[in-house]
């Protein structure tokens, strides 16, 4: 294990008392609580951290937050490893194992540096130019797109499945503060104070913000001191809820704020019941964004070498971590602020040499404490390029206007800075434009859209002082905006105040003499200075083309220090101000989060609830073979032997129940009951047959158009009373039937005194068919069930001989003879038993799905294959079935021209020839004489359903085909290209099994 | 994510409404003939600003409602029952308002 060699004994707000274990590409360091994965490797002189996206340059730790480009990580092993993880934000805990990422066979050995020999041919676009030119039509692009997709290169995902639990939570406040630095502690401060409900969150584990990485002080003491104790006044205050770890990304509608929380990161697994992270919906009466300012990189030449970082970056990893990050430094900034990181590395023993600073007057302040300190200041110059390899060793510094007379100074770290941005993001995601200042040289949030307050540096207030005073004042009227006020006032505890001269854009220095070295501007995308003016030069003058075309700001940074860089480089090339050339769009999430945290507790089952019938325990208990059916679970088929397949079982199955009876589950029906004095006035006009004359104790058959007047849906409806209905549905409809029902009683025919209501799940339904089936039932009903008495299409009130109610049915989908019995749903699987010991001696057969399917096609009875939603009553051979005697639902548009035009595709059933191929679902159908015709071939339908027929003994199918019947007799082609199947079949009637419908009368 | 104030239950997260389209469109009469049936069911504006839209509170109380929504900006204007006046019309009763106050 090596030692901390840039840990300094005493500095920074890590405990030295709590050492923990890391490894990192195999080697194991150590760190201490408090740490970052980040600080740690800092710490134990690691710089070398990573390699970029395209040329594959070794990179370093570059900032010390969220917006960090490239210290991108693959972190812990095995299922729970997370590609891409930013090292700057990952909390450090014993046990954490990262790995570098985009490098092959090692970190130190990359073979795919070599990228940036060839880098001259690979500009901007090169893909797309694949697309054009010498290339054009050689399909050559799909090989650079392989190549490309090779080299390129994120980590990868695991492909085993997360093993940990994510959470969502909703929470509702007055006033919700972002970030918890200086500005959203005074903000939270006083809106607490005025008795809002106040939620404060902040991404960092704790409180503090900004203040915890600078050595400012506060009424005369450590600024940490002052934290602590509005710290305490908050958490001791039961209407404030702090949410730390918690990183809003964001800003949606009516004034919700996303947020995730990381319940569990910083931990090798999460404990017991506890999910990983937390997905919060958080939804205020007032926001306030206290949400601070990201630091932008100045852009020259080799900007990306390890050892080069940004200015606060180097002082957060100072005053926080106690890292010093170079021993022998320095500093490139066009502001005062950088100048605090040249003092802060003073003050711990560090070495600047010099600070280079492009503007003519420097704040006089820092100007002379940096030379009472012997840091040389060099205004006007610049740097303009850096030398070393895995570690920076020179850089070549010169005046802005002379890049001849460029020299050479030795360093170990160069901190950079171009001036602070607010954190426009979230502002920005809400639709509010940001607004240009071009005194700070920065974008501000613009005006809000949303009941949204902004504070602190977010707000372009970059001093001390001014976040105290602001965040003060913001948290109160975000207070009284959403209703609450107090006398109270503030006093703003005392700080130093700061007189800084005006940070001035810097946005590209020259290139040196010799060479034209890689200006990045985009650290995380490969994205340099010369891309932006190639852009430029081929013509891509929006923002948004430049940023797809170079790919600048697309990586998982979204560009958080690059994208203002880019645009100001666009904007001189363009002659323009920057704020004409404006922003590309923000849009959430702010910083990247896992797919797991967005799908929440939704997984498995708890995404997709199974719905079970009652009976379903004893389907499984069978070892029936379970098909999905919307949500339902539905027995496809029982097979008799473990060999037993689905052919075999169906058709066996089939035969059964029309040889003697079958038992089938069909609780999965749409049920719904409809009652009232208009009940048969309200069926009467939803459904196309007529419902209004239907004697009480009768079923029928009904079918639904859709408004457009294709057809919706089928099933019977039974009349129990003079004032009550029961219906079923197709299980596929019978959500949306339900939802169609209420709109027509709510919306249009409010005159009608009807109520609906579902009862899917409260009755268990059971069909029982075959020429046995009376026998059967007649065991189990206290009833008279001869045809007299109970004909076909009966319906009534029933109980079994061991007194349970239910409803019993004369229909038949099967077509034999047939009941349906409803009963309670509790009683389902009794009743059931019941059944099943009364039909042993006739060898009753539970019947899947699948023969159910295979009965129905053999009686052409059409169902949700053919009810596409493209399909017409008369398509379907439903004509009779459309009321000539009265309006339905439907029925005007149901005669269209196109609808009774002559060649439409109609039901038709099918038979091979041959009289053994299947004719897949999903065959198309062409004529004969069109097998070896050169396409396109005019396709004539297509197998909407198919199964086989014992009776016939012969595979048959139902099919929509090009003039139906008219081709009754007529030999096709049924074809499926992609399985090689050409299978001639005869056109036939569609029904198939007793046609003329005498079985089910009994 | 929309919050939508139900005139039978109060105000209620957008999940547990479904979407029912456009509610300036008449539902013909049955007898209606085939014109005012296609105007119906394929017609339809697509305004930029306020627009009446059919919502179904098919996770809550079962009942379709209206809702005035802004299509720029989002914003949720108002909200009333499937028949009669919205919470920013004349005519909107407290009782409509919501019940769980």
């Amino acid at each position: 294990m090596t030692r901390q060699i840039n840990r300094l004994d005493s500095w920074g707000r890590i405990d030295r008392s709590k050492p923990l274990t890391f490894s990192f590409d195999g080697t194991s360091y150590e760190g201490y609580e408090g740490d970052t994965l980040a600080s740690a490797l800092l710490a134990n002189g690691v710089s070398l951290v990573g390699r970029s996206f395209k040329y594959h340059r070794p990179r370093g730790i570059f900032s010390a937050g969220p917006e960090e480009p490239n210290a991108l990580v693959a972190l812990r092993p095995g299922a729970r490893q997370e590609p891409n993880t930013r090292a700057t934000v990952v909390e450090l805990y014993d046990g954490l194992v990262a790995e570098s990422q985009n490098r092959w066979p090692n970190l130190k050995w990359d073979i795919q540096a070599l990228n940036q020999v060839i880098a001259p041919f690979i500009p901007a676009g090169f893909y797309y130019k694949t697309f054009m030119g010498p290339f054009a039509n050689t399909k050559l692009w799909m090989q650079f797109e392989k190549a490309i997709r090779n080299a390129a290169g994120m980590g990868t995902g695991t492909m085993a499945a997360d093993p940990d639990q994510y959470d969502r939570s909703s929470a509702h406040c007055d006033v919700l503060v972002i970030g918890a630095g200086p500005a959203g502690l005074s903000a939270a401060q006083s809106a607490a104070d005025c008795g809002a409900r106040v939620i404060l969150i902040d991404e960092n584990p704790v409180l503090g913000g900004r203040l915890l990485k600078e050595r400012d002080e506060i009424d005369g003491a450590p600024a940490s001191d002052w934290v602590s104790k509005i710290t305490n006044e908050l958490e001791a205050n039961p209407k404030v809820k702090i949410l730390t770890r918690t990183q809003a990304f964001g800003y949606y509608d009516q004034n919700m704020i996303g947020a995730i929380e990381k319940v569990a990161d910083h931990y090798p697994e999460p404990p017991a019941h506890t999910p990983r992270q937390r997905w919060w919906r958080l939804r205020a009466k007032q926001v306030v964004l206290a949400v601070g300012a990201l630091e932008q990189p100045l852009v020259f030449g080799n900007n990306d070498r390890p050892g080069i970082m940004l200015a606060g970056a180097a002082r957060t990893y100072l005053n926080e971590f106690g890292v010093l990050v170079g021993r022998n430094a320095i500093v490139f900034a066009n502001n005062d602020d950088a100048y605090r990181t040249a003092f802060d590395l003073v003050a711990a023993g560090g070495f600047v040499s010099t600070i280079v600073d492009p503007r003519t007057s420097p704040g006089s302040a820092v100007k002379h404490q940096a030379e009472a300190l012997g840091i040389k200041v060099l205004t006007e110059h610049a740097i303009l390029n850096t030398h070393g390899h895995f570690a920076l060793q020179s850089v070549s510094i010169a005046p802005i206007d002379d890049p001849a007379s460029s020299f050479d100074q030795a360093c170990d770290l160069l901190v950079m800075s171009g001036g602070w941005q607010p954190a426009v993001h979230l502002s920005s995601q809400t639709g509010a434009r940001p607004v240009w200042d071009g005194d700070l040289n920065s974008f501000l949030p613009g005006t809000p859209r949303q009941a949204q307050f902004n504070a602190g540096a977010a707000a372009g207030q970059f001093s001390l002082h001014a976040c105290l005073t602001e965040g003060l004042t913001r948290g109160a009227e975000a207070a009284r905006a959403a209703g609450f006020s107090t006398g109270k006032t503030w006093t703003v505890p005392s700080v130093a105040l700061e007189q800084p001269a005006q940070t001035e854009p810097y946005w590209e220095a020259p290139d040196p003499i010799f060479g034209h070295p890689k200006k990045f501007v985009d650290h995380q995308d490969d994205v340099a200075a010369s891309d932006i003016q190639l852009a430029h030069r081929e013509g891509y003058i929006s923002v948004e083309h430049l940023k797809r075309y170079t790919t600048l700001g697309m990586g998982t940074d979204q560009g958080k220090t690059s994208n203002i860089t880019g645009l100001a480089i666009m904007a001189n090339l363009r002659g323009e101000p920057i704020e004409k050339v404006g922003t590309t769009t923000f849009r959430p999430p702010y910083t990247p989060i896992s797919i797991g945290v967005m799908g929440g507790s939704e997984r498995g089952q708890q995404y997709k609830p199974r719905r079970r019938s009652p009976m379903h325990d004893w389907h499984d208990d069978q070892g029936c073979e379970w098909v999905p059916a919307g949500l339902w679970d539905r027995p496809r088929y029982y097979p008799k032997t473990a060999q037993e397949g689905l052919q075999e079982a169906y058709i066996r199955e089939t035969k059964a129940t029309r040889g003697s009876v079958g038992i089938c589950d069909v609780t999965t029906l749409g049920k719904i009951d409809i009652q009232g004095p208009d009940a048969a006035e309200f069926l009467n006009r939803i459904y196309t047959n007529g419902f209004a004359k239907l004697p009480v104790g009768k079923a029928r058959y009904g079918v639904m158009l859709r408004e457009d007047g294709q057809v919706y849906d089928d099933g019977t409806t039974s009349r129990l009373s003079e004032t009550h209905f029961v219906m079923t549905t197709t299980t596929a409809h019978a959500v949306s039937v339900m939802a169609k029902i209420e709109f027509y009683l709510q919306a249009v025919w409010p005159d009608l005194r009807v109520k609906a209501t579902s009862v899917t799940e409260q009755y268990a339904a059971i069909a029982v068919a075959g020429p046995k089936s009376r026998d059967v039932l007649s065991k189990v009903l206290d009833q008279d069930l001869t045809d007299a008495a109970f004909p076909f299409m009966a319906c009534g009130p029933c109980k079994t001989s061991d007194g349970i109610p239910g409803r019993l049915f004369r229909i038949s989908f099967s077509g034999e003879m047939a009941y349906e019995i409803n009963v309670p749903s509790d009683y389902g699987q009794q009743v059931w038993d019941a059944l099943m010991a009364a039909g042993a001696e006739f060898d009753i057969t539970p019947y899947g799905l699948e023969a159910l399917g295979n009965m129905r096609i053999e009686k052409g009875h059409v169902a949700g294959s053919e009810l596409d939603g493209r399909t017409t009553a008369q398509d379907l051979g439903l004509e009779k079935m459309l009321s000539t005697k009265k309006d339905f639902l439907g029925k005007a548009l149901a005669y269209r021209e196109g609808f009774v035009a002559e060649g439409r595709k109609k039901l038709v059933g099918l038979v091979p020839t041959d009289g053994k191929s299947s004719l897949p679902n999903g065959s198309q159908i062409i004529e004969v004489s069109d097998k070896s015709a050169t396409p396109p071939i005019p396709m004539l339908g297509h197998v909407t359903a198919n199964g086989f027929s014992p009776e016939l003994n012969t595979p048959i199918a139902l099919a929509l085909l090009k003039d139906g019947m008219a081709r009754e007799g007529d030999t096709i082609l049924v074809t499926f290209p992609l399985r090689g199947i050409e299978v001639p079949a005869r056109v036939t009637s569609p029904h198939f099994v007793d046609p003329e419908g005498k079985r089910q009368h009994g | 994510m929309f919050r939508f104030t139900c005139p039978y239950c109060g105000e209620r997260d957008v999940l547990e409404f479904t979407y029912g389209g456009d509610a300036t469109v008449e539902t013909p009469d049955l007898a209606a003939g085939e014109d005012a049936w296609f105007d119906a069911v394929y017609q339809r504006e697509n305004p930029r600003g306020p627009h009446l839209e059919f919502w179904h509170h098919s996770a809550g109380c079962r009942q379709w409602i209206r809702v005035r929504r802004d299509t720029l900006t989002h914003e949720v204007l108002a909200t009333g029952p499937a028949i009669g006046a919205m919470s920013d019309e004349e005519g909107h009763t407290e009782t409509e308002k919501g019940t769980n106050s």
